[in-house]
């Protein structure tokens, strides 16, 4: 009997390729949902491990707000030219541009819950029936509850209380017409174990993830970036500053924390002596203790 | 460092959720702003400290009725190992999402109300431990603050305890007298309880031999995936993507393909970038096979001198978990690892009163009963017994009409 080192890591890993291949294997129509933050970014890796030397059986799928920082989307291009798979973009502009949503006003406007509307027409525009996500359970409380198979109805709705038991590693990916699931490979992973993944797999992240400069401003106790697309008025104050970015969302939600980490190192070390949870700087998770119960059950992923 | 997956069940007065948050808390594994959020909330403990509860319930209907209606998976970690815990409510009413729990845990930690004793509760969740096959078992005799940490209560409870384990046939118990609310015994040793020398839970939890490695020459691989890439410099390339589920597949090994019973050779493995010489249990991998044989998703490969059983009738423990009850008049899908067939239950041989532990005869089936069933299938399973292969042999059953996952069912014996 030979032995044989399979770490954490390895098995996370193991699992979040077999959740993969039977996406592929129960679905037709499936798409991985790509929005340049470091978990999407890890699951493009693991489809890799899953499907090479054979193409995804997927495409990638990117709900673009418009408001996106810059170098997200040149990181996007150049790792779907690496890659060579196929990328979809659903634009929330043309939503709004179509009269579907109303851009949001005020000092906190965001296009944040704009993009679900813009999810799901694009998922109905392809029919897809499963999509791929990059949610973590450790994230929120709300997503510690959820399955690995998650069925949506046809408006997008995630219904608590009617999940699937969901036991061993089956996964029952049976679907009414009009229905979607959506799938969470990565659900068991902490923000920790992607990072040491990253760390491990030497994966290449958008630069906004290390520390730089930027102008920013105060709001609501949180550092946001200073942009067109944040309403800005006399009392916000721009001041220069070290930052960097723990998740990469709408520039209008996502708030920065100071930083000196350049290195993956340095954030592996800054996340584990770290006093404030990953979603602590979203601020579209503060309106509410079940702000993301509530956001999941509209449809948002 | 590796993981531990562990499964509590519990109902609201005993402290589970008081018991996950203290080791959550004291692991240091509450951020700042989640242990704010944690401050401000209106629940408190009689004596005005946090309500570690509030940590574990995650929806809102559970925070307005202050129970935990569904699995919630927790996750820490220490230095020596990274825990998954799923945690799910203990009353009777929520057997389904007990067995969901412990489907897949390798540990199981049994909570005791060292006021109470062993009550139904105990009994309950003690059976869902062992149907489930988890192997190790710790019972916390929780609330010990409340008996003046007395020594003499704990070693009666054990004593119970012990006819119950077997009856059961759990092979592996541990006892531990805690405090969740106090932390006696959780992360550090107690010094309430000078007269308890064993370790403190954490401490056992991290060092528990977790077996995560299957030892065992089942080598079993569920094809998932058949990865054809069809370009010019792969014209012949053909793999087969899968998890092995148990056991180990060597270079140059002898397997058989089921369900056709095709033979042929282990030519090469592969994992991304890398051309391994074995692929092990856990593993997610493509084998290359020497011979031309026809496999598609479904198919099982396996070690050709030890091969699973094939039957279309099976006695298996089914546990319901639908709230419209099991019909015996139609039929059902039936997923095992990545083959759907169509079913039957052909018989209901007895329900388990999993209060009592007592069998009778029953012609029904409705939401959380538990019970002994013969499965007929449409096409042969190539499955293992539970007990010997949890991963090979399990299945889940789903409600073609509904498509809701209806059934966990437990193989226990080919029918001859």
């Amino acid at each position: 009997m030979s032995t044989y080192n399979f770490d954490y890591l390895d098995e996370l890993e193991a699992e979040a390729i077999h959740i993969l291949r039977e996406v592929a294997g129960q679905f037709e129509k499936p798409a991985l949902l790509f929005s340049g933050g470091k978990d999407s970014i890890t699951l493009v890796r693991l489809a890799e491990k899953a499907f090479r030397p054979g193409k995804f059986p997927f495409p990638l799928v990117h709900i673009d707000t418009g408001h996106n920082f810059e170098e997200t989307i040149s990181y996007r291009d150049q790792m779907v030219e690496r890659i060579g798979e196929k990328l979809i973009i659903g634009s929330v502009q043309e939503s709004i541009d179509q009269g579907k949503v109303v851009e949001q006003t005020g000092k906190n406007a965001s296009r944040n819950a704009l993009q679900t509307v813009t999810l799901l027409d694009t998922i109905a525009k392809y029919q897809f029936d499963a999509c791929i996500g990059g949610a973590r359970r450790d994230e929120e409380k709300a997503r510690a509850k959820e399955r690995i198979f998650s069925v949506r109805d046809e408006f997008g709705q995630w219904d608590p209380k009617r999940q699937r038991p969901e036991l061993w590693n089956i996964y029952n990916g049976k679907i009414h017409k009009g229905e979607n699931i959506r799938v969470f490979p990565i659900s068991n992973w902490t923000e920790l174990d992607v990072w040491n993944y990253i760390r491990r797999e030497k994966i290449d992240l958008p630069s906004i993830y290390f520390s730089h400069e930027r102008d920013c401003i105060t709001r609501n106790g949180q550092l946001m970036a200073a942009s067109p697309f944040l309403n800005m008025d006399d009392e916000d104050v721009v001041e220069r500053k070290q930052v960097r970015f723990r998740t990469v969302g709408d520039m209008s939600c996502t708030a920065a924390v100071e930083s000196d980490a350049t290195l993956i190192d340095d954030i592996i070390s800054e996340i584990s002596a770290s006093k404030i949870s990953e979603r602590g700087a979203r601020m579209d998770d503060k309106v509410s203790e079940a702000a993301m119960e509530d956001r999941k059950k509209g449809g948002y992923f | 460092m590796n993981i531990l997956k562990f499964f509590t069940a519990g109902s609201v007065d005993d402290g589970k959720s008081t018991l996950i948050g203290r080791l959550l808390y004291d692991t240091d594994s509450i951020l700042a702003d989640q242990l704010e959020a944690l401050q401000s909330s209106n629940r408190k403990n009689d004596d005005g400290t946090i309500d570690l509860a509030i940590l574990t319930d995650g929806l809102r209907a559970e925070r307005e009725q202050g129970i935990t209606i569904d699995v919630a998976y927790k996750y820490f970690q220490t230095e020596k190992r990274k825990f998954i815990i799923a945690d799910t409510p203990g009353h009777i009413q929520y057997t389904r999402n007990m067995v969901t729990g412990a489907s897949t845990a390798n540990l199981a930690i049994i909570l005791i109300d060292a006021r109470n004793g062993v009550v139904e509760q105990t009994i309950r969740h003690s059976y869902i431990v062992s149907l489930l096959g988890i192997k190790h078992v710790v019972v916390c005799i929780n609330k010990m603050d409340m008996v003046d940490y007395s020594e003499t209560v704990y070693s009666a409870i054990i004593e119970k305890y012990k006819v119950l384990a077997q009856q059961l046939k759990l092979a592996d118990v541990t006892y531990i007298p805690v405090s969740a609310l106090k932390g006696d015994n959780i992360v550090q040793n107690s010094g309430n309880m000078d007269w308890y020398e064993g370790e403190s839970l954490l401490h056992f939890l991290e060092k528990v031999d977790t077996d995560n490695l299957d030892k065992s020459q089942l080598a079993r691989m569920p094809v998932q995936w058949v990865i054809r890439p069809q370009t010019e410099e792969l014209h012949d390339y053909r793999g087969y993507a899968g998890r092995v589920l148990s056991g180990t597949f060597n270079l140059n090994d002898k397997v058989t393909v089921l369900p056709s019973g095709a033979s042929s050779t282990v030519e090469k493995i592969e994992f991304f970038d890398q051309t391994p010489d074995a692929a092990h249990a856990g593993q997610s991998v493509i084998i290359h096979l020497k011979d031309d044989v026809d496999i598609s998703r479904g198919d099982t490969i396996v070690n050709a001198s030890a091969l699973p059983q094939e039957s279309k009738l099976i006695e298996a423990d089914l546990c319901w978990m639908d709230g419209r009850a099991l019909d015996t008049s139609i039929m059902y899908n039936i997923q095992h690892n990545s083959k759907i067939t169509r079913c039957k239950i052909s018989e209901i041989l007895h329900k388990v009163d999993i209060n009592t532990l007592e069998k009778h005869a029953a012609d029904e089936f409705k939401l959380n009963d538990i019970g002994r069933v013969i499965i007929k299938t449409a096409d042969a399973l190539a499955f293992d017994l539970y007990d010997d292969n949890r991963a090979n042999g399990s299945a889940i059953l789903v409600d073609t009409r509904t498509n809701l996952t209806v059934g966990a069912l437990m193989f226990r014996a080919a029918v001859e």
